[in-house]
């Protein structure tokens, strides 16, 4: 009976299936029906404005996407794109960086600390960058990054090290102005891995430009137990043209977004199709989450989206796929580590200073030990981090490095995002202190696939 | 350039000791395991044959001693891979092998990294060919190692020793021992100095050997001092009490050592996980890297789990080590490393028993072994705790009084 399944309280509000409601329970059900009513508002009896938090939606309506600029073909779809070539590190164990990257790793930190740091908080109540923010990232290069020097972006070679140490970088400002900036990278890098010399040519200019567009790299589906190498969202031949059918979730500033990187299944194989914004079919909706805020997480359906044949990036085996979910990973990696050592850099100073039983907190080994364990796990994820990485720039073989720092990033970073809160103690727990939002932040790393890119 | 893999010159040093590990310590490992205090003999040909390697340049001084740090500075820029990597990579690999026979390694005893720590040239060039074990702890001093209470008197060209030291590793076996002891008790750490004594010396005895939950290959004696002279040049290091340096000087060799002994954990711990994936595999479990580990088999998330740490644990090591050969400061790395890899290794070789049932628990296989032998390692060089200690006070900036 359709009535009593609605009185049923599973399935939503996070109540499980199984739940029944009693007499009581169905008065409470009954009272908070009419809390929620706006009743209460007009007639003057909620004192609190309900607070708009970032939808673009509320109550299920979907926007379609905005149309962005229109992308001129060029270039034949049949021939590669220009592709830069592998690092070759002479063989010897080395933790230095290059000269470049340790000053692209200055100028970004800097960045980070002046500029994302002090925007963080608001950026995470408002769901959204701040304009000039995003401005100043793309003068600073940041979505050059991984195109070639010939297509006018800045890399000579591979740049996945270099990637991994500007992602560190910047989620030591904030996590979430981290993955709101690198998001128009990750689909510009993608394109300069995997591109054909039709796709560069194609996109690639917009990249380059001054006017560098929203773009998005949507992996994520919103289904339990997740496995990304196995996307619902299908893609179906049907002439010369391609269409798709399923969701994307936590996409990063998609209403924005004038090109998406979208995983779909074609013909038995994991895939990444390229759809710009505005192609009929597309719909967003607002997709907020307990963190990464300020990177304006929307789910995209896709019913029925038609792109053409040659609109899949890279191969057709699944190859490229993996690779792509694989070089995420060790972006999502090199975040947690930037967010952590901002765990690490706060609770230092103030464990040394908090007094209780007329001595700092840090005098105590049941807390200097949590900041002596952040410490070790930070660092493990790093090194595991940067070998992944290493080993993609240098053209190895990185499924299973990329593979190991992702489970250790993911356990012990959320760890660390714990332990950060704990270490402040009540502190921790208010939004005076930023411990809170790393918290947050940090569950991200077990959860999130693709949307950055190294 | 960063690059974390195995550096391309220590990788057939690596590959050898993992040879030698499978075809020379593995066939005696429960044999020794069983018969607790029995000499390996077969180690002396062992030992022999790493020396031939090690005159050869071919070990590219690996070894106990392998973690000196010359003082001279070299005019050649460009990163060094040198004897530490090369000596933790070999380690591990030894350990692969066997940890009670590796530590019962003639001429490769914690006392020959104390040597090349803290002595001189001249004392380096005499103590060249020793076995030398290591005494520090005592009945009633563990971590705490600055208050020792084991004497050393000057007398005349002699030092005067007595006192009595506990889990001596290899200290019946080795040809001498590095002895720490105070010159004066109300000096404290400062007055803390190492000696070597060699074997037969008068007044120094062996008084028992322990039995142990594992390394049972390698021999744990007690040693007492009664009156025992001891060449007064044996002290390693400045006789000079001087209470910025002395201690600090003895605490360095642990900056050296420590990555040996998170060396040894990796090297355990690898053991039991390339044995229990195999073990897996045939029950038909798969470890998948790219696969969420939670869509896996439990077996299998745990072994990626178990994996991810282990890497970590060797990284720090082999990071500690590099920092050594490039002459950068460690200590705050090597405790990681050896705090990392101690819990590590008790995690992995544990649950490795755990994941294979009986068979695990069984002598039938070597997974119960190193569950018991990777103990000590989260113990020895100082404990896990001790590790965090250190760790802390370097992070937080505070001393020993205010972080006790």
């Amino acid at each position: 009976m359709a009535l009593t399944r609605n009185l049923r309280p599973g399935g939503k509000h996070g109540v499980a299936s199984g739940e029944t409601r009693d007499p009581i329970g169905y008065a409470v059900a009954a009272l908070s029906r009419v809390a929620q009513s706006d009743l209460l508002d007009r007639i003057g009896l909620r004192k609190q404005a309900e607070q708009t938090v970032f939808t673009v939606t509320r109550g299920g309506f979907k926007a379609a996407t905005s149309a962005g600029r229109t992308f001129a073909r060029a270039g034949s779809s049949r021939k590669a794109g220009v592709r830069v070539p592998s690092a070759t590190p002479a063989g010897v164990f080395d933790l230095t960086p290059t000269e470049d990257e340790q000053m692209l790793v200055d100028v970004v930190g800097e960045f980070a600390a002046e500029v994302l740091r002090p925007a963080a908080a608001q950026a995470d109540d408002d769901c959204a960058a701040p304009g000039a923010l995003l401005a100043a990232s793309i003068e600073i290069g940041l979505p050059i990054l991984g195109i070639p020097e010939s297509l006018g972006g800045i890399s000579e070679e591979r740049s996945a090290m270099a990637g991994t140490l500007v992602a560190e970088a910047l989620a030591k400002g904030d996590m979430g102005l981290a993955v709101a900036t690198l998001a128009p990278g990750a689909v510009a890098t993608a394109l300069s891995l995997w591109g054909s010399e039709q796709q560069q040519a194609t996109y690639l200019p917009a990249f380059t430009g001054d006017d560098v567009p929203a773009a998005a790299l949507a992996l994520n589906e919103p289904a339990v137990l997740f496995d990304v190498l196995s996307p619902t969202t299908t893609a179906v031949r049907d002439g010369d043209q391609i269409v798709l059918d399923g969701v994307k979730s936590q996409v990063p500033r998609g209403a924005d977004a004038e090109l998406f990187v979208v995983g779909a299944m074609l013909e038995g194989q994991p895939v990444l199709v390229l759809i710009e914004s505005g192609t009929d079919g597309l719909s967003l909706e607002a997709d907020p989450a307990m963190g990464v805020r300020a990177a304006s997480m929307t789910r995209l359906t896709l019913s029925g989206v038609r792109v053409p044949g040659e609109a899949v990036l890279g191969e057709t085996d699944g190859s490229t796929y993996a690779e792509c979910v694989r070089l995420s990973r060790i972006a999502w990696c090199a975040l947690a580590v930037g967010t952590g050592q901002a765990v690490l850099d706060y609770v230092i100073p103030y464990v040394k200073e908090r007094q209780a039983f007329g001595e700092p907190v840090a005098h105590r080994q049941s807390v200097a030990f949590m900041v002596a364990n952040i410490g070790i796990e930070l660092q493990a994820m790093r090194l595991l981090t940067y070998k992944a990485a290493s080993r993609a720039a240098a053209g190895k073989d990185f499924s299973r490095e990329a593979g190991l720092a992702r489970k250790l990033c993911a356990d012990k970073g959320m760890q660390i995002g714990l332990d950060g809160v704990q270490l402040l103690g009540g502190h921790g727990f208010v939004k005076e202190h930023p411990v809170e939002r790393w918290y947050r932040d940090l569950r991200a790393i077990a959860v999130m696939e693709g949307t950055v890119l190294v | 350039m960063i690059h974390l893999d195995d550096p391309k010159r220590l990788r057939t040093l690596r590959d050898q000791a993992h040879q030698v590990a499978m075809n020379m310590l593995r066939p005696v490992s429960r044999k020794y395991d069983r018969a607790e205090h029995e000499y390996p003999k077969e180690l002396d040909m062992l030992a022999a044959m790493i020396d031939g390697l090690s005159e050869s340049g071919a070990s590219e001084g690996a070894g106990a001693s392998g973690v000196r740090r010359e003082d001279t500075p070299e005019k050649s820029a460009g990163v060094k891979n040198g004897t530490n990597l090369a000596s933790v990579m070999s380690i591990a690999e030894m350990c692969w092998g066997d940890v009670g026979l590796l530590l019962s390694m003639p001429r490769q005893g914690l006392g020959n990294s104390a040597i090349a720590s803290v002595g001189d040239d001249e004392q380096q060039a005499r103590f060249k060919d020793t076995w030398a074990a290591m005494a520090i702890t005592e009945p009633g001093v563990g971590s705490d190692s600055a208050s020792i209470q084991t004497t050393a008197v000057l007398d005349g060209d002699n030092y005067v020793l007595n006192g009595e030291k506990i889990f001596v590793t290899s200290g019946e076996r080795a040809d001498s021992v590095v002895v720490w002891a105070t010159l004066d008790r109300s000096l404290g750490r400062a007055a803390i100095k190492s000696f070597v004594v060699e074997k037969g010396t008068s007044g120094m005895v062996v008084e028992r050997l322990e039995h142990k939950l594992g390394i049972r290959a390698s021999d744990t004696a007690t040693i007492t001092f009664t009156d025992c002279r001891v060449p007064k040049e044996n002290l390693l290091g400045t006789a000079e009490v001087d209470d910025k340096q002395g201690f600090a000087g003895a605490m360095a060799t642990f900056d050296n050592t420590r990555p040996l002994v998170a060396a040894m954990a990796v090297g355990v711990a690898q053991a039991s996980l390339d044995l229990t994936r195999d073990l897996l595999a045939q029950a038909g479990v798969e470890v998948d890297y790219d696969r969420p580990a939670l869509v896996q088999h439990a077996a299998a998330a745990k072994f990626l789990q178990m994996e991810a740490d282990w890497e970590g644990a060797r990284l720090l090591t082999l990071q500690a080590a590099w920092e050594a050969d490039n002459r950068k400061p460690n200590s705050l790395e090597a405790s990681m490393a050896k705090a990392k890899a101690g819990r590590v290794a008790s995690d992995v070789t544990l649950s490795c028993v755990e994941l294979a049932s009986t068979l695990g628990y069984s002598e039938t296989e070597l997974l119960e072994k190193w569950s018991r032998d990777s103990k000590i390692l989260d113990i020895f060089e100082g404990t896990q705790q001790i590790q965090q200690l250190i760790v802390a006070r370097r992070l937080l900036g505070l001393s020993s009084a205010e972080l006790k």
